[in-house]
């Protein structure tokens, strides 16, 4: 693979901060005045020295053309990740050409990529020793498995009863029940080892007397909760993809069994969503030649960025491998082939109605689905009093935004891209309405169809 | 989004919902039977619907879009551009004072970027116009550059977003461009009907291409306009000030308003050839002699005994500020409005150089010279301002002398561009950078090599000196702004950290090493950001 002439852009760059004051550290570093000895190899890696307060410059290092994402290393004693020096670096390889030169990597740099390899290359060798495991081995897992299974059962029935009686009483006496009831539940649920089971309880937790209309939002919630523990209860006479969606939903770890699929990816968007414990990092990316969409999931411990990192609007080819569960979009990266690079690339799009009707036809994959990824195309971001729509070009209809995405700054840069004039957007659609996350200008009338940068709205 | 299930499934749906919130213990839900399974079958049909609502959803129908914005016509920025602008706008303003780190301060770096992106005429990327807006809004020196370039799709988010709606009130009309020369009527018209300000905007704006149809505009309604908008409305013609207008101003002298009184009394004076100037020269040059009967010539001064009222019509105020004596009061005046010229003709032919030389009897001197140079400020003399400048090697145009620092910040204002750098360049290299800060902030930008020099040169000075880089904070982020970048070669000596001295403060080296540090890794910014901004093909 060759890096020559393939350097990021300075939003990509700095997409791959772990917050804003890395960012704002990264960007006044992103200037040649602290930086010597910098240089970047044909083989992806980026190095220098960065003068900070003390006698000894920093050793900065990156691997941008890493498999997993980009791999940092520097002598600073900063505990963000990537930490400011190396994100200053990795500016200063984006924007000058001149500062940071072709060349061979110094040997502090070449220690560590060496040690790397070799760790990487363990890794595989320890993966293919163990998928060599003996049939006692196979049989402890089953019996491991087994056990956890009961365990969910047991938990799935606890929570139907808990379902009925709260049916039994009536929701109006849920607003006074108050969070600790379903703090209690949730916990409850995390012993029963439902991650997911868990995660939908404290989300219910948070529904009563959350604004207009809750009732609605509570019932339903409980339903499709219901629908789900009765899915895990009955799942032996599930099809099997509707069961491997059931036991994804409940929370048990599935791994990409998908056939390898090549294809030259876009990185169509990249967000990240946090609680107390952990980053969720979530990367859609569109197949250009199968035109298949699908999710990328990395997770960070928080304060920590997740280490995979595919800006927006580069390409790049690789294997990507589909997780079990029929209509499931979840993907696991492979293999890279290439390093991603700016393509001028773009997803086909659809129109409003296209786009609703595409998210009622993966609930019959996935009745719990929340949204739908979809690229709506000559869309024109509309005020409707104090929330917004995506109005069709070409017809009366539009999709009203999300309430969520209508209070995010990307909101913004998406009606200043489009200036009251058709847009393409890529985003989610779902029954809570369509949230954007990156969009592209129409190009001028005389080149019809061609589109501009893709701007990033989350 | 709307739900397409039929009129029966919805109100089935409203069942559900009403039975869930009483709960089936007091209400049976449709088609089942009361028991134990009641809450069972709710939640399966209540399941079902969900699902089936969700599976049917359409989209709304769609609310009157917005007017589209009119394309923008100026050319794109250079991609590299594009990305500092991001990089630029990322940097907030957070913690201020004190050391502030090697690091460049990227905010104070937009100012300059935007004005070259103004001056080659770019056009904003549309995607940054939020970040744009939000640092304009916070900043309100940003403003009139940050609205310039992000153009009129700027207004036109504005009229969306209420925190932007500062741009709508900073652009008179909410962006309506103001009517050109070839549009009469419409100029007719918002002057008759524009609120103040944006009669002000109009006035400035023709005063600046047309100053004698700027004047007639003002004088077609000057007997109807209030007084405190006559006095706004008569500043304006201090651009393009000329001889023309003097019969207007002489009209002013007998406003009602004493404050338009005396600003036009101010104007006639900046014009030398006025009869006011005349009347003025007049008064002042009978109060000032040259005494031949001492050794040297010398200056007498003998002030004005009364303001009588033909002074008083002709500006001059009669009531002086506390603890100044009355008569020095008006001779500070009539010195300050009589032109400059009359100085000359009236000490025999001498130079203004020769006139400030000679010396003043009863401590009139500082009293005299200051009136000068207030003059010389006023009339835009570069003569006399040389003159009251002096050498900036003489001891006293560092100290207290007659003429204060601000004076001659201003003295030097009304020279031409290198010759103000090479005098503040000498300043510097015999006083020291401590009282230089006001003189430089009128110096133009990028500062002219000698200029750079002695600001470097007395930065490691200061440094030599053993004091601390942050007593010279303020001259530090000017030169960050102001130096050419092409200084960085002699700079870079500098950015290493010495071995403290034994006399030096302590740590000072380190701290010097990273202000230096930070000056040059500014100054390769601002030379990559000019590169950047290459004026479009």
């Amino acid at each position: 693979m060759t890096q020559q002439g393939v350097r990021w852009t300075a939003e990509q760059v700095l997409a791959l901060a772990p917050d804003a004051t890395s960012r704002k550290a990264g960007s006044k570093l992103g200037a040649a005045g602290p930086w010597s000895e910098a240089g970047t190899s044909d083989e992806g890696t980026v190095w220098g020295l960065c003068r900070g307060s003390g006698s000894k410059p920093y050793q900065t290092v990156i691997d941008v053309a890493d498999s997993t994402g980009p791999a940092y290393k520097c002598s600073c004693p900063s505990r963000k990740f990537p930490c400011k020096h190396a994100l200053g670096l990795l500016l200063l390889w984006a924007g000058d050409d001149a500062a940071v030169r072709p060349g061979q990597a110094p040997d502090w740099a070449e220690q560590w990529l060496a040690g790397r390899r070799s760790r990487a290359a363990e890794r595989t060798t320890r993966t293919d020793a163990a998928s060599g495991a003996t049939s006692a081995d196979t049989e402890a897992a089953r019996r491991r498995a087994e056990r956890r299974a009961d365990r969910i059962t047991a938990g799935a029935t606890e929570l139907e009863q808990r379902l009925t009686d709260l049916l039994r009483g009536g929701l109006a006496a849920a607003e006074q029940a108050g969070y600790g009831l379903w703090e209690e539940t949730a916990a409850r649920m995390v012993d029963a080892q439902a991650p997911g089971l868990a995660a939908r309880v404290r989300e219910l937790g948070a529904i009563p007397g959350s604004g207009p209309g809750w009732p609605i939002r509570l019932l339903e919630e409980c339903a499709l909760l219901h629908l789900l523990d009765q899915g895990w209860l009955r799942r032996e006479r599930l099809p099997d993809g509707l069961a491997a969606t059931v036991r994804s939903r409940v929370g048990l770890p599935g791994s990409p069994d998908g056939p390898p699929v090549r294809d030259r990816w876009l990185a169509l968007a990249q967000y990240d969503t946090s609680d107390s414990r952990l980053t969720t990092r979530r990367i859609w990316l569109h197949g250009t030649e199968s035109g298949r969409t699908a999710l990328l999931l990395s997770y960070g411990a928080a304060g920590r960025a997740p280490e995979l990192s595919l800006p927006v609007g580069l390409a790049f080819e690789a294997e990507v491998s589909a997780y079990p569960g029929t209509g499931q979009l979840r993907a696991a990266l492979g293999e890279r082939f290439t390093a991603p690079e700016p393509a001028a690339l773009r997803p086909p799009g659809v129109t409003p109605a296209e786009a609703a009707a595409r998210y009622g036809e993966a609930l019959r994959d996935d009745p719990w689905l929340d949204s739908y990824p979809v690229t709506l195309t000559r869309v024109i971001p509309t005020p409707d009093g104090d929330s917004w729509q995506l109005a069709d070009a070409d017809s009366d209809l539009a999709l009203p935004i999300t309430p969520s995405a209508r209070s995010r700054p990307g909101l913004w840069r998406l009606v200043a891209l489009s200036g009251g004039t058709p847009v393409t957007v890529f985003g989610e659609c779902g029954h809570r309405g369509f949230t954007p996350l990156t969009a592209w200008a129409e190009g001028p009338e005389e080149t019809s169809g061609a589109v501009g940068q893709a701007v990033a709205l989350c | 989004m709307t739900s397409t299930s039929e009129a029966s499934a919805g109100s089935s749906w409203e069942e559900l919902v009403t039975t869930a919130l009483l709960g089936t213990d007091r209400r049976t839900p449709p088609g089942s039977a009361p028991g134990r399974e009641a809450p069972v079958a709710l939640l399966d049909a209540a399941a079902t619907e969900t699902v089936r609502r969700r599976a049917g959803i359409r989209p709304v129908r769609a609310v009157a879009r917005p007017e589209p914005v009119a394309p923008d016509r100026r050319p794109p920025l250079p991609p590299a551009a594009t990305r500092r602008l991001a990089t630029l706008l990322a940097d907030r303003p957070g913690t201020g004072g004190g050391r502030r780190g090697a690091a460049p301060d990227l905010m104070e770096l937009l100012p300059q970027w935007l004005a070259l992106a103004n001056a080659y005429g770019y056009a904003a990327p549309p995607e940054a116009l939020p970040a744009l807006l939000d640092a304009a809004r916070g900043r309100t020196d940003l403003r009139p550059a940050a609205l310039t370039f992000a153009g009129t799709r700027a207004l036109w988010l504005a009229r969306l977003n209420t925190d932007w709606r500062f741009a709508l009130r900073a652009t008179p009309g909410g962006g309506a461009a103001l009517p050109g020369p070839d549009e009469p009527e419409r100029i007719q018209r918002l002057w008759r009907e524009g609120l103040f300000a944006e009669r002000v905007a109009l006035l400035t704006a023709v005063r600046a291409r047309d100053a004698a149809s700027a004047r007639e505009l003002l004088a077609s309604t000057w007997s109807t306009e209030r007084a405190e908008d006559r006095l706004m409305f008569l500043d304006t013609l201090r651009t393009g000030l000329g001889a023309q207008d003097e019969p207007f101003l002489e009209a002013g002298l007998a406003d009602r308003s004493r404050n338009v009184r005396a600003t036009a009394a101010e104007l006639l004076s900046a014009l030398p050839d006025s009869a006011l100037a005349e009347r003025m020269a007049k008064r002042a040059t009978a109060c000032v002699a040259v005494d031949h009967t001492v050794g040297a010539p010398t200056l007498v001064v003998e002030a004005p005994h009364e303001c009588n009222p033909g002074m008083e019509r002709d500006g001059v105020l009669p009531k002086a500020p506390a603890g100044r004596g009355e008569r020095s009061w008006w001779l500070g005046q009539l010195v300050e409005a009589a032109p400059l010229g009359a100085w000359s003709r009236r000490f025999g032919g001498r130079t203004p150089e020769e006139i400030v030389a000679l010396p003043v009897a009863d401590d009139w001197r500082g009293e005299l010279h200051g009136a000068w140079c207030r003059a010389a400020v006023r009339q835009r003399d570069p003569g006399w301002s040389r003159a009251l400048l002096g050498s900036p090697s003489t001891p006293e145009a560092g100290g207290p002398g007659a003429v204060s620092l601000a004076e001659r910040a201003k003295l030097l204002a009304t020279l031409e561009g290198g010759e103000r750098a090479g005098w503040v360049a000498g300043f510097i290299a015999t006083h020291g950078l401590s009282e230089a800060f006001q003189l430089l902030g009128v110096c133009a930008v990028p500062w002219a090599p000698p200029l750079g020099r002695a600001v470097v040169d007395a930065l490691n000075i200061a440094r030599d000196a053993g004091s601390y880089p942050w007593s010279f904070s303020g001259v530090m982020g000017l030169a960050e702004r102001c130096l050419d970048p092409v200084e960085v070669v002699r700079l870079e000596p500098l950015t290493a950290t010495p071995e403290d001295a034994e006399d030096s403060a302590p740590g000072a080296g380190g701290y010097w090493a990273e202000a230096f540090q930070r000056l040059t890794t500014t100054l390769r910014l601002r030379a990559t950001m000019q590169g950047e901004l290459a004026p479009p093909q």
